[in-house]
């Protein structure tokens, strides 16, 4: 028979997740009900005057095509920041994990990017690129490359995936890190008498085996990159040059405090919490299924 | 932070209500930080100073944008500051919150302090004001876009720095000139929309946009992609393509190119004389903005940048007479000369143009006062009265964004500024959704 621990009466297990569900509410049910009930309104900005325009906000945005090609945009940015997020982490972490001594002050210095808020490091990344007196540009001049982030599209968003992905690194890293250690010993050594060698038992035993691990960290990276990296966009590119690095979670900043379009970033956010929603939807149903526990 | 300063702040925090008990007491909030922050505590002090009844109270709020979303924000709470500083881009914005607002004029009316319309500098206040002539907010700092010359620049190029720059066609040659001289950046810009298309239009007496610029109503169409705008855009795009216009980014990024010496001409607010002064190592000169022989009927009149002081709805009305004093002595003589001297702003009324004058500053730092005689040279019309336009500061990003794509050769000037005006209607249909 199963095992169960059972509470007797409700007011105990009720006064347990209280704090839970009071958080819930209040940080997220609150707002995003908040959001989905101004979407269907154009308020003027002092909240004088609300005018109910049913779904006319949807089809405001669905008919910009400005704002369709951002999904593209934001799709290409969060591939490209979980890959280069993770991809150098586990890289990382495989090296650390095969340290003797001193892996102790490795992990820390790996850690420590990941305490620098995105804005701050939008703002470090910015210092280094400037094209007029940024360190890797004045170099990148010296090799013959104009470096040109300001009006060169294609380097804007290489620019602003780095900065995204760099934090996000060392947050990577220490899950990596953990996971490694976490390989029994005995199915390494086994493998390795029987001749395998260090890549044939990475990629068939210790891969397979933080599977759990890099699922995890594949749905965080991508909610990272939908969610929190506007404070990248916003200090490093603004959203430019033209539209190619304006990611949909920038776009609902802008249009809503800067454009004072309530109406518009609610609705922005609407969309954006259903794509959210459907993206892990997906993932928990399709890559989670290649995922050995 | 030390515990002296925490234990001055915390007395600080208790005693002030009560320093507030006995006089009426007037919130500020503005945008200003560094120097210009330090003047206007510099202002506000004098005020308090000077008499007892009230006691303003300047607080900063962060950037223009931060300070109008703090302000809205604090309305909605209601616990509105009484006075606003907002951004001459968030006018239309201001102006159709009625029942936030309070018009200048029917304050200073009320609150019975000196006030005179008449006293301001028509193309300052014009844009502040209703068709009808009331003044609905105060201009504090305006400022309006001129040329600036490195002289040093030009010798070294092997080009005569007194060369005549006050048309585009001869600008034109004289980048020739100076890219053939060696030059890696001739031409730089700050704030490419205010001044190559805002100030452009408004310069050559064309509509920015139809109903007199947005002044006449909501229903107002951007005109950007007309003529004489496409023509000055086309040429600006060969400049960049030929690498004698340089990029460097939508807002005053291009300061730092020309504050180093690095580029010879730089087209920029008349308030980036404090900075250009304190910095640059070279020889410089300020012209007037360059017009197109020949386009429109210009050299019209430039129009303002900066902003202004919104009176909020909500307050006692011994506050509002507080608010008409401090007002009026903002605009009193003395205060806004030594103002437009400290900061290269505009002076708001004509008074104090003439005293600053005849203090003879004008003399002794040649080049402060072009911007003062091209804003003032001629009566403004229609279309150099100003722009007040909803959802303005998101237009200024769509037009940013189409420019570069003229910059980078993506787009012609017209496929680029047709664009502009389809994506800019767009969000002025719903402003006036949102407002009608």
């Amino acid at each position: 028979m199963e095992k169960r621990v059972t509470f007797k009466g409700w007011m105990l297990p009720l006064l347990l997740i209280a704090p839970q569900v009071v958080i819930s509410a209040v940080f997220f049910f609150y707002p995003a009900g908040q959001a989905i009930w101004q979407s269907l309104f154009i308020p003027d900005p002092f909240g004088l005057s609300m005018q109910y325009v049913g779904l006319g906000n949807f089809e405001f945005l669905l008919s910009d095509k400005f704002y369709r090609a951002s999904f593209v945009t934001t799709a290409i940015f969060s591939i490209l920041v979980t890959l280069c997020s993770m991809i150098p982490a586990l890289f990382l972490a495989v090296l650390a994990d095969r340290l003797i001594k001193g892996s102790g002050v490795y992990r820390t210095l790996l850690i420590w990017p990941y305490a620098v808020a995105p804005a701050i490091a939008g703002v470090l990344w910015l210092f280094m690129f400037n094209t007029r007196v940024g360190v890797v540009s004045w170099y990148l001049g010296n090799l013959g490359y104009d470096w040109n982030h300001v009006l060169n599209g294609g380097e804007a968003m290489g620019l602003v995936v780095v900065a995204s992905a760099w934090g996000r690194i060392s947050y990577n890293f220490l899950f990596f890190f953990a996971a490694l250690q976490a390989v029994p010993k005995s199915v390494i050594e086994a493998a390795a008498i029987d001749g395998a060698r260090f890549w044939k038992r990475f990629w068939t035993i210790v891969l397979p085996l933080l599977s759990p691990t890099t699922f995890f960290l594949l749905v965080v990276n991508i909610v990272y990159a939908f969610f929190e990296t506007f404070g990248v966009i916003h200090t490093i590119t603004a959203g430019g040059p033209q539209q190619t690095t304006t990611i949909l979670v920038y776009k609902v900043f802008s249009d809503g405090f800067v454009g004072q379009d309530l109406g518009s970033s609610s609705a922005q956010s609407v969309i954006l919490l259903i794509v959210v929603g459907l993206l892990t939807v997906i993932q928990f149903k399709f890559i989670e299924k290649r995922v050995h526990y | 932070m030390n515990k002296t300063t925490l234990g001055a702040l915390a007395v600080s925090t208790i005693l002030s209500p009560m320093a507030a008990m006995a006089q009426t007491e007037v919130q500020f909030w503005h945008a200003f930080t560094g120097r210009l922050g330090e003047l206007v505590a510099a202002q506000v002090e004098e005020f308090n100073a000077g008499q007892s009844d009230y006691v303003v109270v300047q607080s900063h709020k962060g950037n223009y944008s931060e300070t109008l979303n703090a302000g809205i924000a604090a309305f909605r709470a209601g616990e509105q500051p009484h006075i606003l500083m907002v951004f001459e881009v968030g006018t239309a914005t201001m102006m159709s919150a009625q029942g936030a607002t309070k018009p200048v004029y029917q304050v200073m009316a009320e609150s019975g302090a000196e006030f005179d319309p008449s006293a301001y500098i028509g193309a300052v206040k014009g844009y502040y004001t209703t068709t009808d002539g009331d003044m609905l907010s105060l201009p504090f700092n305006s400022s309006t876009p001129v040329l600036w010359v490195n002289r040093n620049a030009f010798e070294a190029a092997g080009v005569d720095p007194d060369t005549d720059l006050s048309t585009w066609q001869n600008v034109g040659e004289t980048l020739e000139a100076l890219k053939a001289g060696g030059s890696e950046c001739p031409l730089v810009t700050a704030w490419q929309s205010w001044i190559h298309l805002e100030n452009f239009s408004a310069y050559h007496d064309v509509p920015f946009a139809s109903q007199d610029n947005g002044f006449a109503g909501l229903d107002t169409e951007l005109m950007l992609n007309g003529e004489a705008q496409v023509a000055h855009l086309t040429a600006m795009g060969e400049w960049a393509a030929d690498g004698k216009f340089v990029y460097t980014g939508r807002r005053n990024e291009g300061g730092a190119n020309f504050r180093a010496g690095e580029c010879a001409l730089f087209t920029e607010s008349s308030a980036g004389y404090a900075g250009i002064k304190a910095e640059a190592e070279f020889d410089f000169d300020v012209r007037p903005l360059p017009y197109w022989e020949g386009v429109g009927s210009g050299p019209q009149n430039t129009i303002i940048g900066g902003a202004s002081l919104w009176v909020m709805e909500g307050h006692e009305a011994a506050e509002y007479a507080g608010v008409g004093e401090f007002l009026a002595f903002l605009s009193s003589t003395d205060v806004q000369a030594q103002w437009h001297q400290d900061t290269g702003y505009l002076p708001i009324t004509a008074a104090a143009g003439e005293a600053t004058a005849a203090a003879g500053f004008y003399d002794e730092n040649v080049g402060t006062d072009v911007a003062v005689i091209q804003m003032t040279a001629n009566e403004p019309t229609a279309n150099s009265k100003g722009l007040r336009l909803g959802s303005f500061d998101q237009i200024r990003g769509i037009i940013d964004e189409e420019l570069e794509a003229i910059w980078a050769g993506d787009k012609t000037a017209q496929e680029a500024m047709d664009s502009a005006k389809e994506r800019g209607d767009a969000l002025l249909r719903r402003f006036e959704q949102a407002n009608g």
